[in-house]
C-alpha cells in the first residue's frame, strides 16, 4: 500500500490556469522524499489538494488505502501538514495553539496535553508555552507548525518548504528531528528550494515543472546522471599558468583560485596526483555548486525546450 | 457512511473544542464583547424607559418600561451572537488559521456547530447581563421561563448563521460590518422592539410581518411578559423555518468550500 497514491490529478483555476495537469505521483510508506520544482510549478497545489485545502479539478488522491473523495476523513486523520505560510492566531499561546489542534482531531484534552509536552520539548518549544505566538521568532514559530503537525500523530507527514528563513542551527536541528521521525515510521513528504536539503534528507524524488512531473526517481539515481563534477580549489601558492592535465577542465578564478572540471570516471586522488606533478598544492576544495541544483535546472531546462519544441 | 462510536466521541471533543475556544476568544476581551451591550442597553433603559417611558404611559397594558424589556434583552442576544461568529470566523479566514480546521477530519457541520455555539453562549451571556440590568429598573414578573429560554436560543442560533454566512462572503473586515449596519440594525428597530405594531397603519403593519425580527421579538415578549403581536406558534414555527434554511445553506457553502477554499 502506497502512503499516498495521487492518479491523474488536475487542477484549473478560474480563468483557466491550469495549474495540475495530469499528475500521477506515488509515495512509498516509510519514505521520505521530496517534491521539487520551480516557484509556480505546481508543488503547493499538489499538497493543497492532498490536504484538502485546495478542490481538484479531476483526478484521484489516496493516503495509505483512504480515498479523498469516500473518506476524507479517513485522509485527513493520516497527514500532518506543515504549510509555508504561517497560519496561526497570533493572539494565543503556544500550548493553546497545540491542544487546539489535538482536539480538532478529536484526541481528548488530557491525552493531548501528553503529546503537547512531548513534542514541545522535542522541539524545544515546553518552555515558550505560555508565550502568545505573535511574540515568536521566525524559527520559532517554524518549529511550533512542525509540532502542530505531529501531535495527531500522522502517518504521513507533509512538509511545505519548512526551513524557509530559518537559520543554519535551527534548520540543521529540524533537519535530524525529521532524520529520527522518519526512522521510526513517519512518511515524510518534503518540498523545499534548498536542494541541499532535499539531497541530504531524502531517498526519493519528484519535479514538478509546469503542473507536470518532469522526473521521478530516487536521489542517489539522480546524483547518478551527472555526467561531470566541478570542484573549487584554493591553492597554497599562486599559478600563472594553468598545465594541461588529461581529463581534468582547469581555468582561473584568480591567480591562486582554479574550478577543476572531471568525468565521473575520474578520481580526486588522480586530480591530486596530477596537481602535484605539476608543483600546485591545494589548501582546501569544495563543490562549486549543490549537485543536485545542477540537475534540477537541467531537467527545469530540458522540459522548457521540449515544450518550445512542441509550440 | 456508517460511523462508529469513536467517530462520535471524536466530533464531540472537536466540537467542545471549537466552543471553548470560542467561550475564550470572547471572555479575553470582555470590555469588547460583553461590557458593550450592557452599557447601551442600561442607556436604553434610562432614557426610553425612566425618562421617556414614564410620559408614554402604558403599550398593551404594560408600563413602556418593561414593555421594552424583550426587545431590548433580545437586541443584545441578536447583536452578540452575529457578531461573534461573523468576527471570529472571518479572522481565522482572514489569518488563515481556518486551515487547522480544514485539514482536521471534523465534518463541516461540527465546524458550524462548535461556532454557532460560541455565538449562542455569548449571546445568552449578554442578554442575561442585559436582563439583570433591566431587573434594576423594573421588576418583571416571567410569563414562561421555557418560552423565554427557547426563544432566546432559537434566535441566538438564527442570528450566529447569519453572521456565519456573513464572514464566509467578507473579503475584508468592511464586509462584516455593513449587514450589521444597513441590515440587522433598522430591522431590530422596526421589530417592534420599541412598540407594539398594532399602532400602525394597516399597510406598515402588514409590511412589518416580513421582517423576521417580529416574530423573535413579539415571541420573546410573550415568554417574559405573556402579549405578542404574532401568534406565537406562527412565531416558532418561522424562526425554526429561517434556522432550517440558514443552516443548510451555511452547510452547503462549507461543502463548497466558499470563501475558504481555492
Amino acid at each position: 500500500m502506497f502512503a499516498l497514491d495521487a492518479q491523474q490529478l488536475t487542477k484549473a483555476y478560474k480563468g483557466g490556469f491550469q495549474a495540475l495537469k495530469g499528475v500521477d505521483l506515488q509515495v512509498e510508506e516509510g519514505d521520505f522524499f521530496a517534491l521539487l520544482g520551480p516557484n509556480g510549478a505546481g508543488k503547493s497545489t499538489f499538497i493543497g489538494i492532498v490536504s484538502s485545502l485546495v478542490r481538484k479539478t479531476s483526478g484521484a488522491v489516496q493516503v495509505f488505502g483512504h480515498d479523498l473523495d469516500t473518506d476524507p476523513e479517513g485522509v485527513k486523520s493520516c497527514i500532518g501538514l506543515v504549510p509555508q505560510e504561517f497560519n496561526f492566531n497570533l493572539f494565543l499561546p503556544v500550548l493553546e495553539v497545540v491542544l487546539n489542534q489535538a482536539g480538532y482531531y478529536g484526541i481528548p484534552r488530557r491525552e493531548a496535553r501528553v503529546r503537547a509536552e512531548r513534542y514541545l520539548r522535542q522541539l524545544d518549544l515546553w518552555d515558550r508555552r505560555g508565550t502568545e505566538m505573535r511574540k515568536l521568532s521566525g524559527g520559532l514559530k517554524r518549529r511550533l507548525m512542525i509540532a502542530r503537525a505531529l501531535v495527531h500523530e500522522p502517518r504521513l507527514l507533509i512538509l511545505d518548504e519548512p526551513t524557509a528563513g530559518v537559520d543554519i542551527e535551527i534548520r540543521r536541528s529540524m533537519w535530524s528531528f525529521l532524520r529520527e521521525l522518519n526512522a521510526k515510521g513517519t512518511t515524510i513528504i518534503l518540498t523545499t528550494h534548498y536542494l541541499e536539503e532535499a539531497e541530504s534528507l531524502c531517498r526519493n524524488i519528484a519535479i514538478i515543472n509546469q503542473g507536470e512531473i518532469a522526473e521521478r526517481t530516487s536521489v542517489a539515481k539522480l546524483l547518478g546522471q551527472l555526467h561531470t563534477e566541478t570542484f573549487v580549489l584554493n591553492l597554497k601558492g599562486c599559478v600563472s599558468e594553468l598545465p594541461e592535465l588529461g581529463g581534468f577542465v582547469l581555468q582561473h578564478l584568480d591567480d591562486c583560485t582554479l574550478e577543476v572540471e572531471m568525468n565521473r570516471d575520474h578520481t580526486i586522488n588522480g586530480l591530486f596526483e596530477a596537481l602535484s606533478r605539476n608543483g600546485i598544492e591545494v589548501i582546501s576544495l569544495r563543490n562549486k555548486q549543490n549537485r543536485l541544483e545542477r540537475l534540477f535546472l537541467e531537467l527545469v531546462d530540458r522540459r522548457a525546450a521540449g515544450l518550445e519544441g512542441r509550440a | 457512511m456508517r460511523r462508529r462510536l469513536s467517530d462520535w466521541h471524536r466530533y464531540w471533543v472537536t466540537f467542545q473544542t471549537i466552543l471553548t475556544k470560542e467561550i475564550l476568544r470572547f471572555s479575553r476581551i470582555w470590555v469588547q464583547t460583553i461590557l458593550p451591550s450592557v452599557i447601551t442597553t442600561t442607556l436604553y433603559f434610562v432614557i426610553f424607559g425612566r425618562l421617556i417611558g414614564e410620559r408614554i404611559g402604558t403599550m398593551d397594558g404594560f408600563a413602556y418600561l418593561d414593555f421594552i424589556v424583550p426587545g431590548l434583552v433580545l437586541m443584545g442576544v441578536i447583536t452578540n451572537s452575529y457578531a461573534n461568529v461573523v468576527s471570529s470566523f472571518y479572522s481565522s479566514k482572514f489569518s488563515r488559521y481556518i486551515e487547522e480546521l480544514l485539514i482536521s477530519p471534523a465534518p463541516n457541520w461540527v465546524i458550524l456547530a462548535g461556532y454557532v455555539s460560541g455565538g449562542v453562549a455569548r449571546g445568552l451571556i449578554v442578554g442575561t447581563a442585559v436582563m439583570l440590568v433591566a431587573l434594576l429598573f423594573t421588576e418583571i414578573q416571567i410569563h414562561s421561563a421555557l418560552v423565554t429560554l427557547v426563544i432566546c436560543i432559537m434566535t441566538a442560533v438564527l442570528f450566529s448563521l447569519g453572521g456565519f454566512i456573513n464572514a464566509i462572503y467578507a473579503n475584508s473586515f468592511d464586509d462584516i460590518s455593513i449587514v450589521p449596519t444597513f441590515v440587522l440594525t433598522p430591522l431590530t428597530y422596526l421589530g417592534g422592539v420599541f412598540y407594539s405594531i398594532s399602532l400602525l397603519p394597516d399597510f406598515w403593519q402588514a409590511v412589518s410581518l416580513a421582517n423576521p425580527l417580529l416574530y423573535m421579538v413579539n415571541a420573546f415578549r410573550y415568554g417574559l411578559l405573556g402579549v405578542s403581536d404574532i401568534p406565537i406558534g406562527v412565531a416558532f414555527g418561522m424562526i425554526l423555518i429561517f434556522i432550517l434554511v440558514l443552516t443548510a445553506f451555511s452547510l452547503l457553502l462549507l461543502r463548497r468550500g466558499v470563501g475558504i477554499k481555492t
